[in-house]
């Protein structure tokens, strides 16, 4: 496995209480594999993601184990950690317009992380961020590299992020919400661009979008409330869904019916005992307000967090 | 009569002080919304739909064309005469966050319209009871009214902005793409609640969004719109 993590929390300290972002989550990634990490708002998925590459504030409490190539990430010092962002992790941050740097041109921006991972001078470095531009199809690239964030289409400037994160060619991509905000036509257009460029590596893709996971990934976890509730290969979580969470995330899509589920996801300060899910879910019975449901394999790699799945 | 008739409605906008460059947003656009009807609205971005959403409201001025609402030409009309009708017509926006002021409660938002005396003169515990009624309709809980928008979810806070465009009781709702910030599971429970909204207060709607099997289940009938112009206007089923 190139990734694999084990029992992994990230909490906050808030005045309100322990925020449990991230709860006990394992999750794997093999060599050449695309996952999908889906889930809504607020479910710790982001979270997640910026715990692989350490860019939570310190004060986050994070225990657990990351490994990756065997090392786990959680023990490296600061600067080891710098040394492996961009070049062997890097990440695609949502929100290209304020993820970018407004007042520096995007051919500087690509070419920062190409001049400090490959040694290249700044000259060399802007060429190849201009070949990259190039790579993810934006037009004039070399006109464009010049330009600034704001003179960029919303699809240009995500085009921008992901040359970005493919620049220094890493061994692992995290990619966060790559198509928020962008109209279907051009969400379309992204999602090709970036299973085109992914192809043969190793990518975390979080979204809250299924269709887009559908797309590009190989294998697909469905998270909620800081806990993952489904596993399974992409076209079984899209098929046969086990989890009655999962079976209304996709029954809320407007292709699937528009039906949504009831109530709103729970605190992430006081979750409710038992399964998370419970209070929303219509199949409900006693056990499930009591105990907490271990995640279960149902087999073909397919597992799911709930007591009435077997 | 439809309550809402746009004929030939054209805005250009210029840009540069000396060498003006001139967009043209929105070009020849003519439709119509019978009364109780939804119009889907839909198209790429920057073709022109939220333009055109603005103008229907004449919160931008057009270039030239013409707006008649319920049989009145809002183009002609004066500032003042405009102000008193905008209670009849309202707009729900794409980022409810940023509708909603955020140093007022949620229950001081839902209340100002009556405070304004736009429903008739009331005390305050008429308003509250009045508040308390809408929160109920929008599905929100009486909790929520002493919250404010940075400590709801973005579906709560659209159910705000639903609480507070009803407040006005008014007959047509502009929706530009309520749900493009939301959630899909969040976005199915605000759509439902429009569609119930509209049914039970006989409102008629212009529906904007890019989505359009969201389009589809939302409206009577679908206009699409690319690069400033209506091309086509079709029922749900034939697109």
């Amino acid at each position: 496995m190139l990734l694999d993590i084990i029992n992994l929390k990230a909490h906050f300290p808030t005045q309100d209480g322990m925020v449990k972002a991230v709860d006990c989550v394992d999750l794997s990634l093999g060599e050449r594999e695309r996952l999908g990490l889906i889930g809504e708002t607020g479910c710790g998925k982001t979270v997640l993601g910026m715990s692989i590459i350490r860019l939570l504030q310190p004060t986050t409490m994070i225990e657990g184990q990351i490994l990756f190539k065997g090392k786990d990430l959680l023990k490296l010092s600061e600067e080891e950690m710098r040394r492996n962002r961009g070049k062997e992790i890097a990440m695609i941050l949502q929100n290209p317009t304020t993820s970018l740097n407004p007042v520096l041109k995007i051919g500087d921006q690509v070419a920062e992380a190409i001049q400090l991972h490959q040694g290249l001078n700044k000259k060399e470095a802007k060429e190849k961020a201009v070949e990259m531009l190039e790579s993810v199809r934006i037009p004039e690239a070399s006109k464009r590299a010049n330009q600034y964030p704001h003179e960029l289409s919303g699809g240009m400037k995500e085009r921008a992020m992901i040359a970005m994160g493919l620049a220094c060619n890493p061994t692992l991509i995290l990619a966060d919400e790559p198509t928020k905000g962008l109209d279907t036509e051009t969400k379309a257009q992204i999602v090709e661009l970036l299973k085109k460029m992914t192809e043969r590596k190793s990518m975390l893709i979080i979204t809250h979008d299924l269709g887009v996971a559908g797309q590009i990934c190989d294998r697909i976890a469905v998270m909620y409330a800081g806990e993952l509730l489904e596993e399974a290969s992409s076209e079984a979580i899209l098929n046969r869904p086990a989890h009655p969470y999962t079976q209304g995330f996709i029954n809320s899509l407007p292709v699937k019916g528009l039906l949504p589920i009831r109530g709103s996801s729970p605190s992430l300060i006081d979750p409710p005992q038992g399964c998370k899910f419970h209070p929303r879910c219509d199949s409900a019975v006693e056990i499930c307000r009591t105990k907490h449901p271990e995640m279960v394999n149902l087999g073909n790699g397919h597992s799911v967090r709930c007591h009435l799945c077997h | 009569m439809p309550l809402i008739q746009v004929n030939d409605l054209l805005k250009d906008f210029a840009s540069g002080l000396l060498n003006k460059q001139h967009t043209t947003a929105v070009d020849d656009v003519s439709f119509s919304i019978e009364k109780g009807e939804t119009l889907g609205l839909i198209g790429p971005s920057g073709c022109g739909k939220t333009t055109v959403g603005r103008l229907v409201l004449r919160l931008i001025e057009p270039t030239s064309g013409q707006i008649f609402f319920d049989g009145i030409e809002i183009t002609r009309l004066k500032r003042k005469e405009m102000r008193r009708l905008r209670p009849r017509m309202q707009m729900i926006f794409q980022d409810p966050e940023s509708s909603l002021n955020p140093r007022m409660k949620t229950g001081e938002s839902i209340a100002e319209p009556f405070r304004l005396g736009l429903r008739g003169k009331m005390n305050k515990s008429e308003i509250r009871d009045r508040v308390l009624d809408l929160v109920d309709v929008v599905g929100l809980n009486p909790e929520h009214v002493n919250r404010y928008p940075y400590q709801l979810s973005g579906g709560q806070n659209q159910r705000v902005v639903l609480a507070r465009i009803l407040a006005v009781n008014p007959e047509f709702i502009v929706a530009d793409e309520p749900t493009a910030s939301l959630d899909v599971s969040v976005q199915a429970q605000i759509l439902h609640l429009i569609m119930d909204l509209k049914r039970d207060y006989d409102l008629t709607m212009l529906f904007i969004s890019h989505d359009l099997e969201v389009v589809r289940h939302m409206s009577d009938r679908i206009a699409v719109m690319d690069k400033g112009r209506i091309v086509r206007i079709e029922s749900p089923n034939e697109i």
